[in-house]
């Protein structure tokens, strides 16, 4: 395991999460850690409560129990206690959605603009300097489209900028929902399932955008994915849910290996006898 | 031969097939027609004296209203598969359609604005028209200060005249208790309807949709309920009177000056006609739309614009990217509050008397329909629609009462042709590629 020899500070260290739903326990006591410059991937079989990790981290939902604390410059941040959008501003913690959530009617270009509301904002004195077309806002903007160029090319969507989002491939929507994120330029990158609906050739693209991004920012990418080809071909560091507990954390190489991962995607072994819980379990073909 | 010969000559088979089809269908929808009109509009019932009633026949209606559905479903047909032929057949050049609308658009806007201005020296004007393009902006003005709240950031607001009432109530107000005038009062009439609309927003932060609709539509009706009620400020169903006209820079428009002041027309040593004041209240009603369309076209190529249109698009994405969806909305009710509250003070300046009679729902309606059909989040449309709107119901004058069957029919015609409204292309608040000039100069 990764965490026993660690002694680095993590930009990201979770708690003991505990999420309960009225009688579901979505997630149970989940305690992990994720570092700057990493790709840290969570894995399971659906429902084992990874998109509820998720919508505890960027305050969707409160969680029933745990702690989730950011380092940032030095300060240490509970995600729990902010509110559900000042997460993203004061955190840098942002997110992409399962079923990509683009601003579908506005441009590609506008999308990313939109991200860097918050920084226009207050360059533009809540409107007013912005009103008068002052230099200050006209600079702010400009800088403001030159982030979104560099993503844009980044994605490879400089071409189609000018394309309403929801008018762009599939593929294309995806890398573009992950582009809006980073332009919000954040701390902690949490994607999820970015492979969902790409073809081989697609899924290798979005490795090269995943490892480009760890090489040239410094921030932390927490991953739920199901396709393996982008698991195993970026993260560093692999944990695996199963029912909303932890039942592994490592390598990709230590994870491949684990048996207790290995029965918890591919059900038991005919002959020992099987808890009746876990026999149907949806999902197992996707893996 | 032309491609169009040639595509008749190949398929004449298929061609009278269609026909066939069309036929058939205009014939079930008569069919219908027959079946539901037989007992609506063939009896009819008659006093035969005693108390006892009669019962006639009119099968003449009967066949006129069958006739009459069965030619229209056959034209409704044609035209749509017309229209279907040319959309298919513009699939291609789909960037050029964009661009060419844009430029469309930006030619439209400029025709029109020089029209209006001209209106009133036209040889053909006449004080008529000049009072019908006053209602019309005053039309345009509020369907403008609803797609803000509407088109953009995607509020359904079918409330939208207690903003009209409070503008118009808080300048006939402070003219009376205060002795304000009209210039004086317009600043106050905004900013006391942008409250409101906080006021507004602050309870229904947390509903979308159908929900919003219904308190907005209970909001609406709860302003009226309470300047009806509210007799000893707001006058009750009596409204108020005597609102004092606007002033052209302290030169009142009379035919005598009160108390030794110059007049108007004394000062331009003028024959006075009480055309002048008409046509300044139309000049000013003009200015005053120019200028909610400039704001409104600022606001929108700014972060706050940009974050309506986001707002309207995804909630939850907004809120994940860091962006204060209470913020947004509020500022997105107060600011078209704001509009509607300057459309009312020029309302109640115009008429001169004010009462609840003039902020029912049917009002809220009107400018909603006006902002939809004109395309959610469209300039220029919401003039197109505001000018079908208002001018419909005129035309129809001479049709008595079935003006009001004339204008439900034109809006399920428009709603049944172009569902997205008249004018739907949106603009983007900002390019990447370089724009032809033409696009870059408004």
């Amino acid at each position: 395991m990764t965490e026993a020899g660690d002694t680095r500070q993590p930009l990201l260290a979770v708690e003991h999460l505990t999420m309960r739903f009225d009688g579901l326990l979505a997630v149970d006591d989940l305690s992990f850690a994720a570092y700057s410059r990493e790709i840290t991937a969570i894995i399971g079989p659906n429902g084992a409560g990874k998109t509820t990790v998720f919508n505890c981290l960027t305050g969707f939902y409160k969680p029933s129990a745990g702690r989730l604390a950011m380092h940032v410059d030095g300060k240490t941040l509970l995600l729990e206690r902010i509110d559900g959008f000042k997460i993203a501003r004061q955190a840098g913690v942002v997110r992409t959605f399962q079923n990509i959530r683009l601003f579908a009617g506005m441009t590609a270009l506008e999308n990313l603009i939109v991200a860097q509301h918050n920084l226009l904002m207050s360059a533009s004195l809540f409107s007013i300097a912005g009103f008068l077309g002052l230099p200050r806002y006209r600079s702010a903007e400009r800088a403001a489209v030159e982030r979104a160029r560099y993503w844009l090319d980044k994605v490879g969507l400089t071409q189609r900028a000018d394309w309403a989002a929801g008018t762009l491939p599939y593929g294309a929507q995806r890398r573009l929902e992950i582009a809006r994120a980073l332009c919000t330029e954040p701390a902690l990158l949490c994607l999820d399932e970015p492979a969902a609906g790409l073809n081989p050739s697609e899924s290798a693209e979005l490795n090269q955008l995943l490892l480009a991004v760890r090489a040239d920012q410094a921030i932390a990418i927490l991953l739920i994915e199901h396709d393996m080809s982008v698991v195993m071909g970026t993260s560093d560091h692999v944990i695996v849910l199963d029912y909303g507990r932890k039942i592994a954390d490592g390598t990709p190489a230590e994870i491949r290996a684990d048996p207790t991962v290995v029965r918890a995607y591919l059900g038991e072994d005919e002959h020992e006898v099987l808890p009746t819980a876990t026999t149907a379990r949806p999902g197992i073909g996707r893996a | 031969m032309t491609a169009a010969s040639g595509f008749a000559a190949e398929n004449p088979a298929r061609a009278s097939a269609d026909w066939a089809v069309e036929l058939k269908d205009a014939g079930l929808a008569a069919l219908a027609a027959t079946l539901l009109a037989l007992p609506l509009m063939g009896l009819q019932t008659y006093d035969v004296g005693g108390g006892a009633l009669g019962v006639r026949t009119r099968f003449d209606w009967v066949v006129v209203a069958a006739a009459a559905v069965f030619a229209g479903r056959l034209i409704l047909r044609i035209c749509h598969r017309l229209t279907r032929r040319r959309e298919r057949r513009s699939d291609g050049v789909l960037a050029s359609l964009t661009a060419s609308t844009s430029r469309r658009t930006s030619l439209l806007a400029a025709t029109g604005i020089a029209f209006a201005v001209a209106l009133p020296v036209l040889p053909f004007s006449s004080r008529y028209l000049i009072d019908l393009g006053t209602t019309v902006l005053i039309y345009v003005m509020l369907g403008w200060g609803l797609n803000i709240v509407v088109g953009l950031a995607g509020l359904l607001d079918l409330g939208y005249v207690a903003f009209y009432a409070v503008g118009a109530y808080t300048f006939a107000l402070l003219a009376r208790d205060l002795g304000l005038t009209f210039w004086q009062a317009l600043p106050f009439s905004g900013l006391v309807a942008a409250g409101f609309g906080v006021i507004l927003g602050f309870p229904v932060l947390r509903l979308r949709g159908d929900y919003l609709a219904i308190v907005t539509l209970g909001f609406g009706e709860i302003i009226r309920i309470v300047l009806v009620n509210w007799s000893p400020v707001t006058g009750g169903p009596n409204g108020i009177s005597d609102i004092p006209r606007p002033s052209f820079f302290g030169l009142p428009f009379a035919r005598s000056s009160p108390e030794g002041a110059t007049t108007f027309a004394q000062f331009f040593g003028l024959e006075f006609s009480p055309n002048q004041r008409v046509v300044f209240l139309y000049f000013v009603i003009l200015a005053l739309a120019l200028v909610t369309n400039l704001f409104t076209l600022r606001l929108r190529k700014l972060p706050i614009g940009r974050a309506w249109e986001a707002l309207r698009e995804d909630e939850v994405a907004c809120r994940a990217l860091g962006i204060n969806p209470t913020n947004v909305k509020l500022s997105a009710f107060g600011i078209g509050a704001m509009l509607g509250g300057f459309a009312g003070c020029f309302f109640a300046t115009r008429q001169g008397f004010i009462s609840p009679e003039s902020f029912t729902f049917t009002e809220s309606a009107t400018i909603l329909a006006i902002v939809v059909l004109g395309g959610a989040g469209s300039q220029i449309g919401v003039v197109l629609a505001a000018i079908l709107l208002v001018t419909l119901p005129e035309l129809g004058r001479a049709f008595a009462e079935f003006r009001m069957l004339l204008f439900g029919a034109a809006m399920v015609a428009i709603m049944a042709w172009r569902p997205r409204g008249l004018l739907a292309y949106r603009e983007p608040s900002l390019h990447l590629a370089p724009r032809p000039r033409w696009a870059r100069l408004r």
